[in-house]
């Protein structure tokens, strides 16, 4: 290993530009002869447009185009898509209506996309977009998942009752027969709240068109270009593939919501044609709130059947999934195999039964956000399996270990095989950092003061690295999930890695080059990381579901093997040796039993400069590619444990201790694994004590702004104690997992059993306000005031 | 927001001149609640007249009985102030709550008392210690001057030169805020002055800040947190929404009221 290499925290080389303001965001670039553009959006959430005049905004100052979806149909531009296909119980495919890039005849929520105006200047756009004339026919609107299903509103012609599906997993008659047998069923009703992903920077985008060469650019802050250019391309037919370019430079954080590709990308890439200049589009903050694809809201009922010493028998679960006005990119998969799949936890359960239905409502679209399904699955989950734990007078902790599995890999009854894990390791080394024997003397102390204390567990897992491509195939996903990666070494013997992943805060231009450091044995100094330009790199899938480090690093682990295996026929010519004696080790070629070695810059210069060989034996030249295609997903599991305090008088609550052990495997970089670790519980956190997003019930979304919209603070963190176990991933050269989610999907359990473990009762939902916590408290009182 | 004409007075006469002959004029003192509102185009002046250039607005004085501190003194000066911490400390520590640091850097208490948020901190403490709100016209009584929601006593172009507050022998406020916004949900100030105790409440009300009537009569009998033991604020009149209706504001009032007076009584 080199000082740069796997296992080292160095400092991220990234944090320079970042740090200093010298980043290049999308709305830090500004194109020669660039116009801008503002989207009139819909203030109603449900209503038919009977007609939009736009006469007198064309006629405003500045204005170069006014757009409508008239236009957009005109010119044959195809709707947004839904990627991911899931089929009804019955076999029925699931109902996806028409999501045109502007409204056409209809809006379904507010902020739908109505019109686009493009002027020289955006306050000219502006003024011109209040000129517009539409006249809407305001229809009813229903928002609550549990409600749209019978509501009488309908909002798609091909899903008359609003359910875009009926969709199941597991074997219901096993789960029947098991819960018929059980000696104690715990049930839970769960409303896991709506989220907003509120990443730093907000969506942007240029489009712009070159006449000359006939072909587009698209500078957009995506989390995969790629996938972007290639629906823009294949779907909504903007241009052919060859004829798209689309850039993502550095972007501010996406969660998930710089994943998809959106309304106001796609027609400021379509409006440049047709303006003939670059047109600009940057999201305000209120737009975001409005248009970002939403995370989690979903309905549950879940119930868990125990039999003698609390085994768990089975589990059945029944959910509804909010997926908004339309769907989104990849909305079906989320509630459905990015879902039900993680509810076996760590537990060696033998039957699960789940049902999930689909729903439309007037809502912002629902998408992937940070865990994506597998934050939901844990809720449920670990909620169950506390109440199971004090309903039936056991430990929390000792009635994990009864349940834990403890053989791998491990065939779960809802498609997973777990490869790895030790999750008595996990649990034993959090009870020990937590201090869990001394709870009961601050719980104490704390009561003294008047204040109620909580601990509660979340032995969450996940599954990153989201994969086989085949295997995503056959369960309806539209793409393959493989990682590309092209290793360049150039004369010098510096290094170009060009990666299909994309960085928005995970540090890949870091933790890339540790792994080239350590297998080429350089300096991360001398590597580059290459990513968001279609142009640059070939293809790739992009990075979301923690999967930069297990498939994008293994694209690049196999793409290096190349690049050794070239050098090694570059070094037996350069030394006069037999391929087979050659040995790379520490940055050298070497001829095995002799001293004779060069170094690896050397021999990437005789590669280039090809004096020792003939072209005919071998081709000058050092740079390799590779696909990589995982043969399972990995499966990052831990125990995170919260302690908190709360005030019965004013509700606020106070987390005085948060533990976390995690188990990711290897660790490339621990510094920003750590890192990931602490926003990904901050996301939590604010899951489950602050974020929710509130739509009244016309459909006006009341937390539109951060007046309302409470994200969390420094100040409402402690600060974590972080452990780690490890156990390596079998799946993949490096032995990685992944963690970029882990926190965010183990945190909302963790403080939501915490805060039922100091009230005593098991009535609050997310987000646990103070308002929230003083009325549950008031309830957990009454008991006492009846003494 | 919308185009407007900018105007940069250096005394308050050139200011009010301005006011009087400039067509829909508004003042900009620290911006932080005008701007917002300008530039989601709910506020459209066709002229500002900024005050930052008016240096006879600026600056804090300690008289034997009085602090007086001038409209154009941003939160962070008044938080700061080693005037306002040895005379009224409960006074700097409401400065020191007001928002965060780039809103206390910008935000002066002029601006703050004329625009007379709802929510916002000032309120409470002008009216618990009875404060005088000075214009460039007339002095005006804090319980004149605060008249509803964004509603004060001031008239078209007049402007808030200085607050003026008497030093009570006692005084803390307590600020719950508002998860999100920081701003109060529910803030109480207590004064004690040697003819009076003010409760005021900011945050709850419908109408605005409010005194607290029952509170100040219960403490007349003993200025201690237990005088306010089993008193309850009612529900009517109270303000209610996502983050607090008004049965959970109603009980807060009374939380901060007791810890209010417990923090003045304390301080000693
Ligand atoms: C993020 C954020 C958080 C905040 N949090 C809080 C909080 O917790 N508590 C709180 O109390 N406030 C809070 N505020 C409001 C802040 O204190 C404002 O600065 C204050 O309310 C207005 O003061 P200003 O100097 O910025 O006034 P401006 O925004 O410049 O003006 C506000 C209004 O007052 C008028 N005006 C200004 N000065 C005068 C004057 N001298 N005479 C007559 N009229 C005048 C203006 O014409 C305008 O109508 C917050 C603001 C922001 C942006």
């Amino acid at each position: 290993m080199t000082a740069t290499g796997i296992g080292a925290s160095v400092r991220r080389k990234e944090d320079q530009r970042f740090v200093t303001g010298r980043g290049h965001y999308v709305d830090d670039l500004t194109r020669p002869g660039q116009a801008y553009a503002y989207f009139l959006r819909s203030p109603h959430a449900h209503a038919v447009i009977r007609a939009i005049d736009t006469g007198a905004a064309r006629a405003k100052p500045g204005v170069l185009a006014v757009l409508t979806g008239e236009e957009l149909a005109a010119d044959k531009v195809g709707g947004l898509i839904c990627g991911w296909m899931i089929h009804s119980k019955d076999g029925t495919p699931m109902k996806a209506g028409p999501h045109p890039a502007l409204a056409q005849g209809k809006v379904r929520y507010v902020g739908d996309h109505v019109a686009l105006v493009v002027a020289e200047s955006l306050a000219e756009a502006k003024d011109a977009a209040e000129a517009i004339q539409v006249d809407y026919e305001v229809l009813p609107a229903v928002v609550d998942a549990g409600a749209t299903q019978t509501s009488g509103v309908q909002i798609h012609e091909v899903a008359p009752d609003n359910t875009v599906f009926r969709w199941h997993l597991g074997d219901k008659s096993a789960v029947d027969q098991a819960f018929a047998n059980a000696k104690h069923v715990t049930k839970l009703d769960i409303t896991n709240n709506r989220l907003v992903p509120n990443a730093i920077e907000p969506r942007a985008a240029i489009g712009e068109y070159d006449p000359g060469s006939d072909s587009f650019t698209l500078y957009t802050t995506s989390q995969n270009p790629h996938v972007a250019r290639l629906v823009l391309s294949a779907f909504i037919g903007i241009a052919p593939e060859h004829k798209l370019r689309v850039i993502a430079p550095d972007v501010g954080g996406g969660f998930g919501s710089k994943i998809f590709i959106y309304a106001e990308e796609t027609v400021c890439l379509w409006a440049a044609k047709k303006v003939g200049r670059p047109v600009k589009w940057t999201c305000d903050r209120m737009e975001a709130f409005l248009c970002d694809a939403h995370g989690r809201d979903h309905v549950t009922h879940a119930e868990m059947a125990l039999g003698e010493d609390g085994r768990i028998l089975a589990l059945r679960v029944s959910t509804i999934a909010n997926l908004g006005a339309y769907l989104s990119t990849f909305a079906s998969s989320v509630p459905t195999y990015l879902y039900a799949p993680l509810l076996s936890g760590q537990y060696d359960i033998p039957a699960i039964y789940c049902e999930v239905d689909g729903v439309y409502t007037n809502t912002a679209p629902v998408d992937a956000y940070r865990g994506a399904g597998r934050p939901e699955a844990t809720f449920v989950v670990e909620r169950l399996v506390e109440v199971a734990a004090r309903e039936t007078g056991m430990d929390p902790a000792k009635f994990r270990k009864r349940n834990y599995i403890k053989k791998f890999p491990h065939q779960t009854p809802v498609i997973m095989t777990y490869d790895a894990g030790d999750y008595h390791a996990s649990l034993a080394k959090a009870l020990e950092l937590a201090d869990y024997n001394g709870f009961s003397r601050r719980k104490r102390e704390s009561a003294r003061n008047g204040k109620l204390r909580g601990i509660g567990f979340s032995s969450y897992i996940e599954a990153c690295g989201i994969a086989p491509s085949a295997a995503v195939g056959s369960l309806g996903a539209g793409v393959g999930l493989w990682e590309s990666a092209e290793v360049r070494v150039n004369p010098t013997g510096s290094i170009e890695i060009l990666t299909g992943s994309h960085a928005h805060g995970q540090g890949h231009e870091t933790t890339f080059a540790q792994l080239v450091s350590d297998r080429l044995g350089v300096s991360i100094d001398t590597v580059s990381v290459v990513h968001g330009d279609t142009d640059k790199v070939q293809f790739g899938m992009g990075t979301y579901g923690s999967r930069s480090g297990a498939v994008g690093m293994s694209a690049i682990y196999k793409a290096i093997d190349k690049v050794i295996a070239k050098g090694k026929k570059v070094a037996a010519y350069v030394m006069e040796a037999s391929e087979g004696d050659i040995e790379f080790k520490d940055g050298k070629f070497s001829v095995a039993g002799t001293d004779k070695s060069v170094g690896f810059g050397d021999i990437a210069l005789q590669a280039y400069i090809a004096h020792k060989f003939s072209g005919q034996e071998l081709e000058p030249g050092l740079k390799e590619g590779a696909f990589y295609d995982p043969t399972n997903f990995t499966f990052p599991a831990g125990v995170h444990i919260c302690e908190l305090e709360l005030d019965p008088d004013t509700g606020i609550v106070a987390i005085a201790k948060w533990t976390a052990v995690d188990d990711f495997g290897v660790l490339i970089n621990p510094m920003i694994v750590e890192g990931q670790v602490h926003g990904g519980v901050a996301q939590g956190v604010g899951q489950a004590l602050h974020e929710g997003a509130v739509y009244d019930q016309s459909g006006q979304l009341v937390t539109a702004s951060y007046m309302d919209y409470q994200m969390p603070r420094a100040i409402d963190l402690p600060s974590l104690t972080v452990g780690m176990t490890v156990t390596p991933c079998p799946s993949n050269p490096l032995g990685v997992k992944g963690c970029g989610e882990a926190g965010a999907i183990a945190a909302p359990a963790a403080v939501i059993n915490a805060i039922t473990d100091a009230l005593g009762h098991e009535d609050i939902a997310m987000p646990a306000t103070p308002q929230a916590v003083w009325r549950a408290a008031q309830k957990a009182r009454m008991p006492i005031a009846a003494e | 927001m919308y185009a407007f004409a900018y105007h940069r007075p250096t005394s308050v006469r050139q200011a009010a001149n301005l006011l009087g002959k400039l067509d829909e004029a508004k003042i900009v003192a620290g911006g932080h609640t005008l701007l917002p509102t300008m530039k989601q185009r709910l506020a459209a002046p066709a002229n500002l007249v900024d005050l930052n250039g008016v240096n006879e607005l600026r600056g804090i004085e300690r008289s034997g009985r009085s602090v007086t501190i001038g409209a154009m003194t941003t939160h962070a000066e008044v938080a700061e102030s080693a005037d306002v911490k040895a005379a009224i400390p409960a006074l700097a520590e409401l400065a020191e709550m007001i928002g965060d640091p780039a809103v206390r850097h910008r935000g002066t208490i002029g601006g703050s008392v004329a625009n007379n948020d709802p929510a916002a901190d000032y309120p409470a403490a002008c009216l618990a210690l009875g404060a005088t709100i000075v214009t460039n016209k007339r002095k005006i009584a804090a319980d004149e001057y605060f008249k509803g929601l964004f509603e004060t006593a001031l008239g078209d172009g007049e402007i808030v030169t200085k607050v003026s507050f008497p030093i009570p022998q006692k005084a803390a406020y307590m600020k719950f805020r508002n998860p999100a916004s920081r701003y109060a949900l529910v803030g109480v100030f207590v004064a004690k002055r040697a003819a009076e105790i003010r409760v005021a409440v900011t945050g709850a009300g419908q109408n605005g800040v409010f005194r607290w009537a029952a509170a100040e009569e219960a403490l007349k009998k003993r200025f201690a947190a237990k005088s306010l033991e089993g008193l309850a604020h009612p529900a009517e009149g109270l303000n209610g929404d996502i983050h607090a209706d008004v049965t959970y504001r109603a009980h807060l009032i009374g939380v901060m009221a007791r810890r209010a007076v417990a923090a003045a009584t304390d301080r000693e």
